[in-house]
């Protein structure tokens, strides 16, 4: 009896020289969706996206991924496992001395004795759907921002994965290539058929194509919901988070002394 | 005071302890590039790819180095010599110095700090920019696939490069012996030819520095691929690559010479 | 064609590689002149060997025709065995001597061998009968002061 959640994660512990970066997680990832982990800087949301891919192993608890437990896998497993998963890095991570085409093309050329030519018709259609056939000759380093976040999308769809992860995808992007990347998303998760994973605190672009949410703050699920649940939360942490406030349970203030003391207030009208 | 020296004493004891754990990372991350050497070998035009970027870039200085080495060589044996009325000894004094010593050295000095650093740097900086963890994403082993090509073009580069140094050293001899100064020809080189061993030392020399190029290419990609991925780690890393080396190579050299030239002479 | 171009380099860099190796091998060193098949040993007894080696050329009028292969302190005869490996082409009579001598003044030591008149000839694993040990520069200088006091004194000496 197969579950209808591609990802789930039961009683997540990590720490990392003894601090607990996450503490006691619980998520369930529904296949075909596209889900959205949110939170401050800092707060695990990447290592979450490394304890799925079994870059690295929880301290206690586990992760599985379409019913395999991740970090009890053997290399050859994982490995197997990792050809049906993909993950855009923040700025891309192409590799700077191929061509797009072959950025595209690399997984295709390493893990399938598919003919050059079929490559090539492949590789062409990934990178239509994102709009930047007419790159396929480009170095990575003659790309702005924008494109090179959309060729590294084209190459994590490369083989038709289950399941994508994007670290922070719209960081550091212009209003247009934010939009298309959103639209991307969506549109590619719902085509291929497969899940999305979505880490990012641009909460403006997310709730817009994602159909749940994961809030964490301070190593733990703070709120989870679809967003329109999410928008109306009276949770303090998650109201902070989405009308942008200052100041709340985030504080505005790192911890310090009181201010007076630090302008040596005290002693100076002695 | 008492609690400054304590500190100070615990701050080397975790200096070594360091070192040595480091030391020890080191020496198994070898070994896995050795292990995952199947994938250069059965795709050899990995290797030739990473042949150009760490032989070929690295000839013009290693042939223009040794050139002049060797003129030197030729200049200052010429200048001693002569007053023992053994010029035409100054053959035999370039050549041995060359394939005994020089070359291997010093092309392996000029190899770590052209090839080794570049090595460094760009294994580095792909580890700075993910695409290192990327490759592990699409279940390609980068130790497979990034370092192992690297570490076997280093090690075929180096006694290539080696000798094209100490060949071009001894033509920078006759360059100026012969040519300048006027020392004889014939006499220039039947003296090298009787004077330099085939097996005793230029074997010797090729197995330094096939030696060296193991040392050094391991070096440099073990700190790449060991760098912070920051800016500065990797240009932290390149450093020490470029540092470690060269004092590997001199100990190397030391402990080598004194196993093979052992009752010479 | 990037392709190409750095295939063309590589293979240039190889054969400039094995080039300058070749090069080092036969015009510098002396592989050419090097060739350890077709030889005879022959072994030598000598009261002295000086500063011999091994690997020092075995020579004839001026001519290497082989190379000290090893060198052996005798119990027995509490003298030294030197055994040479002489090139085939070269036969040498059973009355040959061999000697240690000196090339230059302060050069490295080598065996000189100086043919005899006999008709038998010598074969491998034989030994040379008629030896000249080296030339001790104490030996010589006692000698010489030796023979100035008695030419001084105007006695007979019956020393070697």
């Amino acid at each position: 009896m197969t579950t209808k959640a591609l990802v789930e994660i039961k009683d997540l512990n990590f720490s990392y020289d003894e601090r607990a970066i996450l503490k006691g997680i619980n998520m369930t990832m529904p296949r075909g969706k596209v889900i959205g982990i949110m939170g401050g800087s800092g707060c695990g949301k990447t290592t979450l996206l490394r304890l799925i891919g079994g870059t690295v192993t929880p301290s206690s608890g586990y992760v599985k991924v379409d019913n395999q437990i991740v970090h009890e896998l053997g290399r050859n497993k994982l490995f197997s496992l990792r050809r049906k998963m993909s993950m855009l890095f923040q700025f891309g991570a192409l590799f700077t001395d191929l061509s797009v085409f072959d950025n595209v093309a690399f997984q295709m050329r390493e893990h399938t004795d598919l003919p050059e030519s079929v490559i090539r018709d492949l590789v062409f259609m990934k990178l239509h759907s994102v709009g930047l056939r007419g790159a396929h000759n480009l170095m990575p380093a003659e790309l702005s921002g924008g494109m090179a976040r959309r060729v590294a999308l084209a190459r994590s769809i490369a083989l038709d994965p289950m399941l994508v992860m994007y670290d922070e995808p719209f960081a550091g992007l212009d209003p247009i290539s934010l939009s298309i990347i959103g639209n991307l998303i969506r549109r590619l998760t719902e085509a291929l058929g497969m899940t999305s994973i979505l880490v990012t605190h641009d909460v403006h672009e997310s709730l817009k194509i994602v159909d749940y949410v994961y809030f964490i703050s301070e190593g733990v699920i703070a709120a989870h919901g679809t967003p329109s649940e999410v928008r109306e939360s009276v949770s303090p942490f998650v109201h902070q988070f989405i009308h942008s406030e200052v100041d709340g349970p985030v504080p505005f203030h790192y911890p310090a002394e009181k201010y007076a003391t630090d302008l040596n207030l005290e002693n100076r009208f002695a | 005071m008492p609690r400054r020296i304590v500190l100070g004493i615990r701050s080397v004891g975790h200096r070594v302890i360091d070192s040595v754990w480091r030391l020890g990372y080191a020496a198994r991350f070898f070994s896995l590039i050795l292990l995952k050497s199947g994938t250069s070998i059965r795709r050899f035009g990995l290797i030739i790819r990473e042949l150009y970027f760490t032989g070929v870039l690295t000839m013009i200085i290693i042939l223009v180095s040794g050139l002049f080495v060797g003129m030197v060589l030729g200049l200052q044996g010429y200048e001693t010599l002569q007053k023992y009325g053994a010029e035409t000894a100054v053959g035999t004094l370039v050549a041995l110095s060359l394939v005994r010593e020089l070359g291997p050295v010093v092309a392996a000095l000029l190899f770590a700090s052209r090839a080794g650093s570049a090595i460094t740097a760009e294994i580095g900086l792909m580890k700075a920019t993910e695409q290192l963890e990327a490759m592990g994403m699409m279940a390609v082993d980068p130790i497979a696939r990034i370092v192992a090509p690297r570490f076997w073009a280093g090690v075929i580069s180096m006694p290539l490069l080696a000798a094209m140094f100490s060949a071009m050293g001894i033509f920078g001899g006759y360059l100026v012996a012969v040519v300048l100064i006027g020392v004889d020809e014939g006499s220039f080189w039947s003296q090298m030819q009787s004077a330099v061993d085939f097996r005793f030392d230029i074997v010797n020399g090729i197995i330094k520095t096939c030696v060296f190029g193991v040392a050094i290419t391991a070096i440099a990609v073990f700190e790449g691929y060991d760098a912070q991925p920051t800016a500065e780690g990797v240009s932290g890393a390149t450093t020490r690559t470029v540092v470690t080396s060269a004092l590997v190579i001199l100990g190397l050299d030391f402990v080598l010479t004194s196993f093979m030239f052992r009752g010479v002479g | 064609m990037q392709r190409a171009t750095m295939d063309l380099w590589v293979g240039l860099f190889v054969i400039a590689g094995i080039g300058a190796l070749l090069i080092l091998a036969l015009k510098v060193g002396n592989l050419g002149t090097y060739s350890e098949e077709k030889s005879y040993t022959l072994v030598g007894s000598f009261e002295n060997i000086g500063g011999l080696k091994i690997r020092a050329p075995v020579k004839s009028a001026g001519v290497v025709v082989g190379r000290v292969m090893d060198i052996q302190f005798s119990t027995k005869t509490f003298d030294a065995a030197v055994t040479m490996n002489i090139d085939d082409r070269y036969q040498f009579p059973k009355d040959t001597f061999a000697s240690i001598l000196t090339s230059g003044l302060l050069g490295e030591q080598y065996v000189g061998l100086a043919a005899g008149g006999d008709e038998g000839m010598l074969k491998s694993g034989d030994k040379i009968m008629k030896t000249n040990s080296a030339l001790v520069l104490e030996d010589m200088i006692g000698q010489f002061l030796f023979d100035k006091a008695s030419e001084d004194d105007g006695d007979d000496s019956s020393k070697f």
